[in-house]
C-alpha cells in the first residue's frame, strides 16, 4: 500500500515491523521524530513485547542498547550530529563486543559553529568505529535499509548504522510503500545471539585483551568486516526478490539515458564523467543530470550505498574506465579534501583517474542543480580541480593570506 | 554413655559469620558450598577489601537470586585484575562495556529481560567510586530516575586506585593523591569538596539505599539481601579499603574499615524512598585518629602543621554522628 508519510515515520513503523525487543533514546542533540513515534507505538502496544526506555544521554542509549543486545534482544536506536560523537565511546565499544545493534543516523553537521542541518560529518566522524554505515537515497530506501540492517548485522555480528539525511530526508514526505509486516517477518530471522549472558550458560563479556591478543581481535573483526561486502549484497539481493524494490547493496548504478537505478546499468565509458555521491544528492543529480546528457554531455552517475565497509571493487567496475570522477562530498577532511573522495582515491589508487573532490552542502547548503552542472562542464573541459567547494561566498569574505595570524587580546 | 559438654566460646557469637550458629542463622560465606563468584586466581593485590567486599556482596546476591544473577561491571580495578584475557574470575554471567556506563548497561539487560518476560533474572551492576561518583554518575542517577530494576553496588576506595591513586570526587578530605599532593598550603584533597553518593541516591527517592564495610560481614549481606528482596533500582554503597591507596598495611584492611564506622567517619545506614530507615550505632566509639594515622596518606596530618586539619576530620565525624545519631538517644 503506498502511502504519504514523513521520512522519520516511515522509519519509525518500518523498524516496529522490525521487532525491536528494547528502543531507547534521548531526545535531543539533535533527534528526529522516529524515537517519538516509537514511543508512541509502545505505548499503544504496537511494539509488542518491546521495552522502551527513556535514556537521559546518547551515551546512555548507546549503552542500554549494549546491555539489551548482550542480553539478547534486538536493540534500536537513533541520533545524529552532537548526539552521535557524545556517544562514540559506546559505538566504538558495541563493535568490539560484535553486538549487532541497528541505529538511524539523521545525518547532520557538527559544530562549531553550532549548525542543526543536514551534510555527513557526524557518521563522517565515526567512520572507522566498526560499525557498518549504509546510506539511504531517498525515504523508500531508508525505511526498506532498516530491514536488510537488522538481517546483515545480525548475520555478521556487527552494528548498523542506517545513514539518512537530516532534514532533506527525516522531515520530508514523499509517497512510500512501507515494507508489509508478514513480509518483513518471513525475511527477517529471529535474533539469535552469538553470545549472550545466560544465567544456564554464564560466560564473561567484554574482558581486557593485552598486547599479545589485542592485534589478533583487531584482525578478526577486519576479516568479519571484509565478509561484510558479500552479506549486504547478498541480502540486498533477497530484499529485492522479496519485495521487488532496490535498497541497499553496495554501490548504486544508474541507467546511463535515464538516470534511474538499475542493477544491469552499464559501467561509464572511457571518455564519461563520472559523479560519485552518497545519500539524497544522488537524488538531486538524478535530475540535473539527464539535461546534461541531452546536450550531449557525457555523464554517468554512481552512487555509494554503502560506505562501511567500503566497496572499493564493485565501485572500480562501476567506473569502468571514466577517466574524470567527480565525487559529491557531504564532509570535509581538513586541509585535505573530502572524506568520502579520500576512499573514492584510495579504491582507484594505480588507475589513470582524475579524481575531482566536490565539498557541497555542508551545514545544509543547499545542493543546486545548476551548480551540480556546472561542476560536471568544468570537470569535462579541464577546469575543475582536485579540490572545489561548491558555491563557495567568496566575494565578500576577507581571506588571510597563508600563514598569516594577527592576535586579539 | 558419659557425656561431657564441652563449650564452644564461641556459640551464639557472630564472629567469622556464625560459622558455630545454626545452618539458617549462618551467613553464605560460612557455608562450605558458598557460590564463590569471584573465585580464585584474579590479581586483586593483597589486602584488598574490594575483591573481599565484591565476593560477599556477589555470593549474597546469587544465593538471594537462586543463581539467576547477571552482572553489569565498570571499568576499574575490579574489572582489570578479574578479566584479563582470556581468563575470568568471574562465575555469574558477566559484561563490562566501559567505564562510565555500567549502570545504563544493566539497565538494557534488565529491560531485555523484561522485554522477553524473564522475570526470574535478576541484575546487578557495580563500579568504584571513579565509575559511579565521577565519571558514571549521569547513569546511575538516569538508572536511579527511571527506577529501572537494578541493584547498584560502589565499591568505594576513594580514589584512582588501579592507575595509580589520582583523586576521585570521592577522595576524602585531605587525602594525599597523585593529582592531590600532600605539599603546599592545603595539603591534599581540599577540605569542602567531594560528595555524598549515599545521599544523592537518597534524594532520588529509590526504593533502597544503604552503606555498608566489609568489617561487618553480615551487616553487608543482610543488606544485600534485603536489596535484592526488592525491584526497582536500588543503591548499595561499601567502603573498601585499599592498601595501595590508602598507604595502609594490607593485614589493616577491615580494622580501618572498622574505625571508619566506629569513629563516625563512614555512617552504616538504610533508607527507603529517601527516607532514613535504620542507622549502625557506634558500638565502641574511637577518635578519628585511629582511622586516619595508619594511613600513610594522611601522614602529613600528623607533622607539625596538621593539627588544625584533625580538627577538621573531628568535625565531620561529629557532623555525621548528629546528622544521623550515630551515638543514639538523641
Amino acid at each position: 500500500m503506498r502511502e504519504v508519510l514523513e521520512g522519520s515515520q516511515a522509519v519509525a513503523r518500518t523498524v516496529a515491523r522490525c521487532r525491536p525487543g528494547v528502543v531507547c533514546a534521548y531526545p535531543i542533540s539533535p533527534q528526529t521524530h522516529i524515537v517519538e513515534a516509537l514511543s508512541v507505538m509502545a505505548r499503544t502496544g504496537e511494539l509488542g513485547a518491546c521495552e522502551y526506555v527513556n535514556v537521559e544521554s546518547e551515551f546512555s542509549a548507546m549503552s542500554v542498547a549494549i546491555g539489551a543486545s548482550a542480553a539478547g534482544s534486538r536493540a534500536y536506536t537513533a541520533t545524529a550530529s552532537q548526539g552521535l560523537l557524545y556517544m562514540a565511546e559506546a559505538v566504538f565499544n558495541a563493535a568490539g563486543m560484535g553486538l549487532p545493534i541497528v541505529m538511524t543516523v539523521a545525518n547532520r553537521a557538527i559544530g562549531a559553529p553550532i549548525n542543526i542541518w543536514n551534510d555527513h560529518s557526524d557518521a563522517m566522524a565515526l567512520r572507522d568505529s566498526g560499525w557498518l554505515q549504509l546510506y539511504a537515497a531517498d525515504n523508500q530506501e531508508a525505511a526498506d535499509l532498516h530491514v536488510i540492517a537488522f538481517a546483515v548485522a545480525e548475520e555478521l555480528g556487527i552494528p548498523a548504522m542506517v545513514c539518512m539525511d537530516g532534514f532533506v530526508l527525516t522531515h520530508a514526505t514523499d509517497v512510500l510503500e512501507l515494507p508489509d509486516a508478514d513480509a518483513v517477518d518471513a525475511f527477517l530471522p529471529p535474533y539469535l545471539p552469538t553470545q549472550v549472558l545466560d544465567v544456564e550458560y554464564p560466560i564473561t563479556i567484554g574482558t581486557m585483551a593485552g598486547p599479545e591478543s589485542f592485534t589478533e581481535t583487531k584482525y578478526l573483526q577486519h576479516l568479519r568486516f571484509l565478509d561484510a561486502a558479500e552479506v549486504i549484497d547478498g541480502w540486498s539481493r533477497r530484499f529485492l526478490e522479496a519485495f521487488g524494490r532496490e535498497a541497499g547493496g553496495l554501490v548504486a548504478r544508474y541507467d546511463r539515458d535515464t538516470c534511474e537505478r538499475s542493477r544491469d546499468a552499464s559501467a561509464a565509458r572511457a571518455g564519461d564523467v563520472t559523479v560519485v555521491a552518497m545519500g539524497s544528492v544522488l537524488g538531486t543529480l538524478q535530475a540535473a543530470l539527464p539535461a546534461l546528457h541531452d546536450a550531449g554531455v557525457p555523464v554517468r552517475l554512481v552512487g555509494v550505498s554503502s560506505f562501511r565497509p567500503f566497496p572499493a571493487a564493485a565501485l572500480r567496475a562501476a567506473l569502468g574506465a571514466s577517466r574524470d570522477i567527480v565525487v559529491i562530498d557531504r564532509a570535509l577532511e581538513l586541509g585535505s579534501g573530502g572524506v568520502l573522495t579520500g576512499d573514492v582515491g584510495r579504491a582507484l589508487a594505480g588507475t589513470r583517474s582524475r579524481i575531482h573532490s566536490v565539498v557541497a552542502g555542508l551545514g545544509g547548503r543547499p545542493i543546486l542543480e545548476a551548480s551540480l552542472q556546472d561542476v560536471v562542464r568544468r570537470a569535462l573541459d579541464g577546469t575543475l580541480g582536485a579540490l572545489d567547494f561548491l558555491d563557495l561566498k567568496t566575494g565578500g569574505i576577507p581571506v588571510p593570506t597563508a600563514g598569516a595570524t594577527e592576535v586579539h587580546r | 554413655m558419659t557425656t561431657v559438654h564441652i563449650p564452644f566460646l564461641q556459640t551464639g557469637s557472630l564472629a567469622v559469620g556464625g560459622r558455630l550458629l545454626s545452618a539458617d542463622e549462618r551467613s553464605v560465606q560460612s557455608h562450605s558450598d558458598r557460590p564463590s563468584s569471584l573465585t580464585k586466581g584474579h590479581r586483586a593485590c593483597q589486602g584488598c577489601a574490594e575483591a573481599l567486599a565484591a565476593r560477599w556482596v556477589m555470593d549474597t546476591a546469587v544465593d538471594a537470586a537462586g543463581g539467576r544473577l547477571v552482572v553489569a561491571n565498570a571499568t576499574g580495578c575490579l574489572e582489570v585484575f578479574s578479566t584479563l584475557y582470556p581468563e575470568s574470575a568471574w562465575k555469574p554471567p558477566w559484561i563490562h562495556s566501559l567505564f562510565a556506563n555500567a549502570a545504563a548497561v544493566a539497565t538494557g539487560i534488565a529491560s531485555s529481560l523484561r522485554a522477553q518476560g524473564r522475570d526470574d533474572v535478576r541484575v546487578l551492576a557495580q563500579g568504584g567510586d571513579g565509575g559511579t561518583v565521577d565519571i558514571g554518575l549521569a547513569a546511575v542517577s538516569g538508572m536511579f530516575e527511571r527506577n529501572d530494576d537494578v541493584l547498584y553496588v560502589c565499591y568505594d576506595n576513594q580514589g584512582y586506585m588501579n592507575t595509580g591513586v589520582q583523586r576521585s570526587s570521592a577522595t576524602p578530605a585531605s587525602a594525599r593523591t597523585a593529582t592531590t599532593p600532600a605539599v603546599g598550603s592545603t595539603p591534599g584533597q581540599a577540605f569542602g569538596q567531594g560528595k555524598s553518593m549515599v545521599r544523592i541516591a537518597m534524594a532520588h527517592e529509590v526504593p533502597y539505599v544503604a552503606s555498608a564495610t566489609p568489617a561487618d560481614l553480615r551487616d553487608l549481606e543482610a543488606k544485600v539481601r534485603t536489596a535484592m528482596s526488592i525491584h526497582g533500582a536500588r543503591y548499595l554503597h561499601v567502603l573498601v579499603p585499599c592498601p595501595v591507596g590508602w598507604g595502609s598495611e594490607p593485614s589493616q584492611s577491615i580494622a580501618l574499615a572498622r574505625s571508619a564506622v566506629q569513629s563516625g567517619i563512614f555512617p552504616v545506614l538504610e533508607a527507603r524512598a529517601g527516607e532514613l530507615t535504620d542507622v549502625q550505632r557506634i558500638r565502641e566509639r574511637c577518635d578519628v585518629t585511629e582511622y586516619l594515622r595508619p594511613q600513610a596518606r594522611f601522614a602529613h596530618l600528623f607533622r607539625p602543621g596538621g593539627e588544625d586539619a584533625l580538627d577538621r576530620w573531628r568535625a565531620l565525624a561529629e557532623a555525621n554522628i548528629r546528622r544521623y545519631d550515630l551515638l543514639g538517644g538523641a
